[in-house]
């Protein structure tokens, strides 16, 4: 596998020291990485997990609305981020592998690089208390 | 291509009796290839003494700068070709995220640091942000990329034929990971070096010095031999020696290094002068 961008090395190395759940994505919507604080959320370990394309994490966690609708991957922050390379912010729910519905605020940002390269996206998230 | 060692130090020049034999003059290289493309890698101190080695034969200088900190460039005043009318030089290094290669160097090249400024040297000078990926300088195939260290700095490989070499000499790849060296392609630099025939390496700490100095940008001996060894390498040259290490230390630091691990690399202490040369 070639190697990855000594921002995207360094951004997952961050989000393993941090105490706020990160995910991490490359330039194509794979996941790369997320850490402990987010294993807790998401239902399982990364290392379990390992790298997922954007069609399975954006489907897996069945995110919802607040409303109950499912929301399509287009309306997750981190996916705006990545296509639209803005940032993005919501709230909304997911179900975790364990079986345990969450509901979390999420802000995702995209990741450029020295030289203007899209390099992927990060989106850190927090469980939301309830309305 | 023959690669010689114009100046191995790290950080800061440091001449005196107990630096003799390794060298006291700053990261400097230099790279001719066989079809005579002369490549300077570094503008620390040691370059002056290159330079004065140089004569009309050379038409045109290549200068790779892996980052701007004061020992890589702080010999570039002094670089003969500089000096000289009409003289072709090409400077390549990093920009940063806001200001090009020319406005970064000037900062230096301009009073008060230096009496002279960029746009007045008389040599026939163009500066390179330097392209990340690949590109040729003459018959050698550059391949540059990001590496961790702090502030913008590549690493460079540099291919002729079927024989390569990669230099890193400000370079902490160990810097965050949990368990060095971990996956390859999650390492810093490792496509740079990955089965070069040579590669020069920050190996400023001992192991025991590490701790003391984590996020400063360099590499502990251990974790140099463990990233060489992971990336295949056929030999590793030591290179950007803490200025505090005299030649007494960097020879029991070597030989602990050899004693260390069966060592699957040529395992050679960079000491200033010295001079490897590479068929094809
Ligand atoms: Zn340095
Ligand atoms: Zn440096």
């Amino acid at each position: 596998m070639p190697q990855k961008d000594v921002e995207v090395i360094l951004m997952r190395q961050l989000a393993s020291y941090l105490a706020m759940p990160i995910f991490l994505v490359d330039m194509a919507g794979n996941l790369l990485f997320y850490n402990e604080p987010a294993e807790t959320l998401l239902g399982r370990r990364y290392e379990e997990t390992g790298e997922m394309s954007l069609e399975e994490w954006s489907t897996i966690f069945k995110p919802t609305a607040e409303d109950g609708s499912p929301l399509p991957p287009e309306a997750l922050p981190l996916v705006i981020a990545l296509q639209k390379y803005q940032p993005a912010h919501r709230t909304f729910w997911i179900r975790g592998l364990d079986g345990i519905s969450r509901r979390i605020a999420a802000t995702a940002f995209p990741l450029e690089g020295q030289g203007g390269r899209h390099l992927g996206a990060v989106t850190i998230f927090w469980e939301a208390n309830h309305p | 291509m023959r690669i010689t060692l114009w100046g191995t130090r790290g950080s800061l020049a440091t001449p005196g009796p107990e630096t003799v034999r390794y060298g006291g003059n700053t990261s400097c290289v230099e790279v001719r290839g066989a079809d005579g493309t002369f490549l300077v890698l570094d503008a620390g101190t040691g370059i002056r003494r290159l330079g004065a080695t140089l004569g009309p034969e050379v038409e045109r200088v290549h200068l790779l700068l892996t980052h701007l900190h004061m020992d890589h460039i702080q010999g570039l005043g002094f670089f003969k070709p500089l000096d000289q009318p009409g003289q072709e030089v090409h400077i390549w290094g990093p920009p940063s995220t806001t200001l090009d290669l020319r406005a970064r160097l000037a900062r230096y090249l301009s009073p008060p640091l230096f009496p002279v400024r960029l746009r007045d040297l008389p040599c026939r000078l163009t500066l390179h942000d330097v392209p990340l990926g690949d590109f040729e300088i003459g018959g050698l195939k550059i391949t540059a990329a990001l590496v961790c260290h702090p502030g913008p700095t590549v690493g460079y490989r540099i291919t002729e034929n079927a024989m390569s070499i990669a230099y890193l000499p400000d370079h902490e790849p160990a810097l965050g990971a949990h368990h060095f060296l971990g996956e390859a392609d999650w390492t810093s630099g490792f496509d740079l070096a990955r089965g070069v025939d040579l590669l020069i390496h920050d190996a400023q700490y001992a192991a025991a010095e590490y701790p003391e100095h984590v996020g400063w940008g360099h590499s502990a001996i251990p974790h140099t031999l463990g990233f060489a060894a992971a990336a295949g390498v056929k030999r590793l040259v030591t290179f950007h020696h803490d200025p505090g290490h005299t030649d007494l230390v960097l020879d029991r630091l070597i030989e602990e290094a050899r004693q260390s691990s069966d060592l699957l690399f040529q395992l050679i202490p960079g000491a200033e002068g010295a001079s490897f040369e590479f068929g094809g």
